[in-house]
């Protein structure tokens, strides 16, 4: 006869283990089990789509009532064991039931931990732990109203997510200073924060509660802070942490500390007793993360069929389940001295990425934003790996590891078969490619039935689909990354990030080390690359004049018929008769058919030879003008008005700060062109509000608006701050214009970057971080030192001095002929 | 000098990746110079609306006209891609670093 098998709990560890045991000795046990709550088993990880209304409880069902069934297992649902005779190895059940057993496993899980301050028995404080408590919120969460979610951990953040889905006004409390701070630092604390701030949540950290209040009818009515603020609210949820249920395995005698003490083989103290879950303490360590769990149960599946297996403990990585946020974090992130770490923060972007590493290797990742490469780097930090040989772009991860070129399926292709691809279901990734092959499976859905990778908390479907996409072939083809050109694989992004990390300083290097596919770029490709590296290296990378436009080659504007045209600049839009009189004498010189005078206030000597540039800017030099740079992706002009110098109405004096920041800014290079304005009232008379920067002068000081445009596109500014100095506008425009240049992909004027980027990106960096905006300040007053040098001067000097003589005149040969 | 070919220039005198521009009584002649230093000679003029393709970027074998970006193969004038039209080639070699035009190839302009 078979051995009787009695399992006390439910939940996802013992289902996990009777799945690996009925697998490995169908008919080895008479299994009976005990579950306190009145359900079968179902996914606990997916209670937060349950709240959100993303999932039903039907779909999170793991184990439904025919399982039970088909494998010949007892379930008494809504049962609770209330006691154990371990003498005569039976139990006894709150309905009065008693049982023998041969073994008994206990699983009793973890019940929510509840800060005992006054108040929290009230009715409408929840705990956020089983199906009960998922009802009841979404119950409560039909009268609309306010909720006070206590813990911004990661329960207390999905539970909030949840709430805040369902329509309830919801607040955070969090004691510490930042959310989720046992798996996150306080940088990715941060962007969570505002993430989920963004989300409508109101976040206070560093707010420690002192009562739940109640109103005359004993109901919730709010949350009263040590400070004194009280938040109303009708419901209260509090999700401060969880602590193992023992009190099953104490009441037994069984040796409990914080949790049931188990070995290796989740043997308690009593050789016929096992347990595990998160009711179990293992080496001093207890888990409530499922992945542990997981390895618990195929521990046990096979000490109850008595083949050798030893749980050692886990490593755990932690994702949080709400949807639109993605962050990863596993091992140990604390700063130690012996520790380095290597971070990558994209604030435009909202990704940050951390590496801790100890003696080359990694023993903790935090990553924000961009989670894709955490698998890999989790694989690392367990396999103990050495980096030092990719120590230099292991923050890009495994895509770019060694150099390879990106390819979205590269990195998945790469990841060796033993690596974990799904977390919560322990699923490597030969099980699925094996799947795929041996079962012939085509679909997610199927691939999930089969290997329950992705099946769990969902978050790793992309590697999955990867997966399928890579064993299937064509097909199943993920999105085609955008590249910047024909030339390569590779994004603007990517490309730039990529010259900074591996430093790398000439075209030529970029196209080796980033596997250009052409062997000297193209038309697109070149400018761009051109662009960045000057950008990236002011005063050490050397201009590569035969990868720029003819414009910003010859420093004139090429007409129809291939003559050049001449904008000398004209500071702020004021000239004067000396400079007037050079530009008459030079048309007249040189016969130049037009002059005309352009939209941005200055001068425009049409139809010049190519021949005569090198003349024409002579004599302009010589009267003391340089290049308008009117051909140039750079500074172009500050269109002014006259303001409190002339005019009744100006507030400021808006031309002289015109001139000041074209003195400051000219000269610069940048993804596309840069028109400033500067109005001296709201009348606005210089058209400020439809330039890349515009300055309204007001009574009481700047205002600092950034970009409008004015060609294919008709923009209006946004206005992004006031400012009360002169002093103050150069320091904005600077650093705006540091980050448009360190950000924007080529030929993209500051509104599509800032499209791009978001407002609250650019925001945050110039008009909030004071310190952020000094620096990008100083980078630019630094590229400017070597910028400000007047092109048409050298030239005239004989630099470049083939781009302006024919090669060879063969006229008179032609006449002798 | 054999009289079939002109002697020009070296190849030096033009920049790698770059070209520069032969003046004729029958207009101007681009010579242009890759990154491996092979040498070709076009009309400069792009088949779409006359653009001096000395002026544009050099690519591999190919030419980016600077005015409205065709695409101009330097081996045989083609435009590439979906545009359409021919500029002429003329014959051009190297004998040592000495670029050399064809002057009979010059004077089939007259044709």
């Amino acid at each position: 006869m078979a051995e009787r098998l009695l399992i006390v709990g439910n939940g996802m560890a013992p289902g996990r283990m009777l799945e690996n045991l009925l697998e490995k000795a169908p008919g080895r046990y008479d299994i009976t089990i005990f579950n306190a709550e009145p359900r079968v088993n179902y996914d606990r990880i997916m209670l937060s789509p349950v709240l959100s209304g993303e999932k039903s409880y039907e779909q999170i069902v793991i184990h439904g009532d025919g399982w039970y069934i088909n494998n010949g297992i007892t379930l008494h649902k809504g049962t609770k064991v209330t006691g154990i005779d371990r003498a005569a190895k039976t139990i006894t059940t709150d309905n009065g039931l008693t049982e023998s057993y041969d073994k008994l496993v206990i699983a009793t899980g973890s019940v929510p931990f509840i800060i005992p301050v006054p108040g929290h028995n009230l009715p409408g404080v929840l705990s956020y732990r089983d199906l009960d408590d998922v009802d009841a919120m979404i119950l409560a969460a039909k009268a609309r109203g306010s909720a006070v979610v206590i813990g911004g951990g990661l329960l207390g953040l999905e539970a909030a997510a949840g709430l805040s889905e369902q329509g309830m006004d919801v607040t955070v409390v969090h004691i510490m200073p930042t959310l989720m701070e046992r798996q996150l630092d306080a940088s990715a604390g941060y962007l969570l924060k505002k993430a989920i701030e963004e989300r409508g949540i109101k976040v206070l950290t560093g707010a420690n509660t002192k009562a739940i209040v109640g109103n005359g009818n004993g109901k919730v009515e709010g949350v009263e802070l040590e400070d004194g603020t009280v938040i109303p609210a009708s419901l209260v949820v509090m999700a401060v942490g969880i602590r193992p249920n023992a009190a099953l395995g104490k009441l037994a005698g069984l040796t409990v500390n914080r949790g049931i003490v188990v070995d290796d083989q989740m043997r308690t103290s009593d050789p016929d007793i096992f347990a595990l879950g998160e009711c179990v303490e293992h080496r001093g360590a207890t888990y409530g993360l499922v992945a542990p769990l997981y390895d618990m149960a195929g521990v046990l599946a096979k000490t109850l069929i008595d083949e050798p297996a030893a749980y050692n403990g886990s490593v755990t990585a932690t994702k949080l389940k709400v949807t639109g946020i993605s962050l990863f974090s596993a091992g140990d992130f604390a700063e130690a001295k012996d520790r380095e770490e290597i971070v990558l923060r994209d604030a435009a972007r909202g990704v940050y990425k951390r590496l801790v590493l100890k003696d080359n290797r990694i023993i903790g990742t935090v990553l924000y934003g961009e989670v894709e490469d955490g698998a890999w780097f989790f694989q690392l930090l367990r396999e103990n790996a050495d980096i030092a040989e990719m120590r230099e772009t292991l923050i890009f991860g495994q895509g770019f590891a060694g150099g390879t070129p990106l390819d979205p399926m590269a990195a998945v292709a790469a990841l060796p078969d033993e690596a974990e691809i799904c977390g919560c279901n322990g699923v490597c990734k030969s099980k699925i490619t094996g799947a795929i092959t041996s079962k012939g499976l085509t679909s997610l859905e199927e691939v999930r039935a089969v290997t329950k990778a992705s099946a769990s908390c969902g978050s790793c479907t992309g590697l999955v689909e990867k997966l399928i996409g890579l064993t299937l072939g064509d097909g199943y083809a993920p999105k085609a990354s955008k590249a910047a050109c024909g030339c390569t694989d590779l994004g603007h992004d990517d490309i730039r990030r990529l010259i900074v990390a591996k430093e790398l300083k000439s075209i030529p290097a970029v196209m080796q080390e980033l596997e250009w596919k052409t062997s000297c770029g193209c038309s697109k490709c070149r400018p761009a690359l051109n662009y960045y590296l000057l950008a990236t290296w002011p005063g050490e990378y050397v201009d590569d004049n035969q990868s720029r436009f003819i414009n910003e080659r010859a420093h004139a504007n090429i007409q129809k018929d291939g003559t050049y045209s001449v904008v000398p600049r004209m500071w702020g839009g004021v000239t004067s008769a000396k400079e007037l009189r050079a530009i008459a004498d030079v048309a007249d010189k040189f016969n130049i058919p037009t002059v005309k005078v352009t939209g941005g206030q200055r001068i425009d000597l049409l139809g010049v030879k190519k021949e005569d540039l090198p003349g024409v800017w002579a004599d302009l030099n010589a009267a003391g003008m340089v290049s308008g740079h009117a051909y140039a992706k750079g500074l172009r002009t500050v269109k002014t008005c006259v303001g409190t110098e002339w005019c009744r109405f100006g507030t400021q004096d808006s031309t002289g700060l015109g001139i000041k920041l074209e003195k400051f800014t000219w000269g610069s290079w940048t993804p596309h062109k840069v028109k400033l304005g500067v109005s001296g009232c709201p009348r606005n008379c210089a058209e400020a509000t439809i330039k890349d920067i515009g300055i309204i002068c007001v009574d009481s000081g700047y205002e600092f608006h950034i970009a409008g445009a004015a060609g294919l596109e008709v923009k209006q500014t946004i206005l992004l701050c006031k400012v009360e100095t002169e002093d103050d506008v150069l320091e904005y425009t600077g650093a705006l214009m540091q980050l448009y240049r360190e950000q924007a992909h080529y030929l993209d004027r500051i509104h599509k970057w800032l499209h791009r980027v978001g407002l609250d990106s650019v925001k945050q960096q110039i008009v909030e971080d004071a310190e952020r905006r000094r620096a990008l300040f100083a980078r630019f007053a630094h590229a400017q030192v070597f910028a400000q040098v007047d092109p048409w001067a050298e030239r005239v000097k004989g630099a470049f001095g083939h781009e302006f003589k024919p090669l060879a005149d063969l006229r008179l040969a032609h006449a002798a002929e | 000098m054999d009289s079939d070919w002109l002697d020009i220039g070296t190849l030096n005198d033009i920049p790698k990746r770059g070209a520069r521009v032969v003046k004729t009584a029958r207009g101007d002649i681009a010579v242009f110079r890759t990154m491996d230093d092979r040498v070709f000679a076009l009309d400069d003029k792009c088949p779409h609306k006359g653009g001096p393709l000395s002026q544009g970027i050099v690519q591999g074998d190919f030419v980016t006209c600077p005015l409205h970006n065709w695409m101009i193969s330097l081996a045989t004038g083609e435009a590439q891609g979906a545009d359409q039209g021919c500029t002429r080639t003329i014959a051009v070699r190297l004998q040592e670093d000495r670029i050399l035009l064809s002057w009979p190839g010059l004077a089939v302009k007259a044709a």
